[in-house]
């Protein structure tokens, strides 16, 4: 899905420390995302995740504890995930003083990176507001169409 | 939809340009390449080509008028495309919120147990 992005964020009162160990170590992780992790948290690591009856595998991109984590998946079986053929989800952390931190996730299939600079700022500033922002106007749009 | 489909749609919608005749489509209703082009900080032949890739993926349709060629949106196919796209938002949403839970609950219980500790 190369041209979807989703852009979405948590306000959470808990230290940075606490939300790095809840997005990254298996065992949590398998509370929020997956029903099977097998998931070793280090660049260039291979893993699978199941979700009831389908799975699939992920391989680790961005390790930078505690405030930046990212992985691949999405790509086609028997294929290393590369920007085209996956979608990566970004964590991105950031403390808001001792107890505070915001949690960003980004999903997006990035074949942003082949994109000239002048139109990657241009899509991403578009993109600022999220996804869903467009995704609301379409719907008004459509639904303005379909009354007239 | 298929995967494949979904990978026509998603790219065809991640293009800005793309996403601007589609708003000018969504907004206008039926109207031709060269009312479109008039419109876009764009030459003709790139609206053509976008247009071509929008009509691929089935979120425009097109009918010939006199010697006109009209464009116009499929809404049931936008529908079904702005679904899909707000499902996977919201399960984000989902999985954010119990990461919120879970990470809320571990820094109180180790407040507690610091508490009792010092």
């Amino acid at each position: 899905m190369p041209g979807l992005m989703i852009d979405r964020e948590v306000l959470i009162e808990a230290p940075v420390e606490v939300v790095w160990r809840t997005i990254t170590e298996p065992d949590q992780v398998r509370q929020w995302f997956a029903d099977r992790v097998d998931l070793v948290v280090e660049p260039g690591a291979h893993g699978y995740m199941e979700f009831g009856d389908q799975g699939g595998p992920v391989v680790v991109e961005v390790v930078d504890p505690p405030t930046r984590f990212s992985f691949r998946w999405n790509y086609p079986r028997g294929e290393e995930p590369v920007a085209g053929n996956s979608m990566l989800v970004e964590f991105t952390l950031t403390p808001e003083g001792d107890e505070r931190t915001r949690l960003r996730v980004v999903e997006s299939g990035h074949e942003l990176l082949a994109w000239p600079d002048a139109e990657k700022q241009r899509y991403a500033d578009e993109h600022r507001d999220g996804w869903v922002d467009y995704l609301d106007r379409l719907i008004t749009l459509l639904a303005k169409r379909q009354s007239r | 939809m298929t995967a494949q489909t979904d990978d026509e749609l998603w790219s065809a919608i991640g293009d800005p340009s793309r996403r601007r005749v589609l708003d000018l489509l969504l907004s206008n209703g039926e109207v031709s390449a060269s009312w479109l082009a008039g419109r876009v900080p764009f030459s003709r032949q790139a609206v053509s080509k976008h247009l071509v890739v929008l009509e691929r993926t089935g979120l425009i349709s097109r009918r010939k008028q006199g010697r006109e060629v009209l464009y116009q949106v499929e809404a049931d196919r936008l529908d079904q495309a702005t679904r899909a796209m707000a499902e996977l938002a919201a399960q984000w949403d989902r999985r954010l919120a119990t990461i919120k839970r879970l990470a809320e609950t571990a820094h109180a219980e180790n407040k507690k147990r610091n508490r009792h500790e010092g």
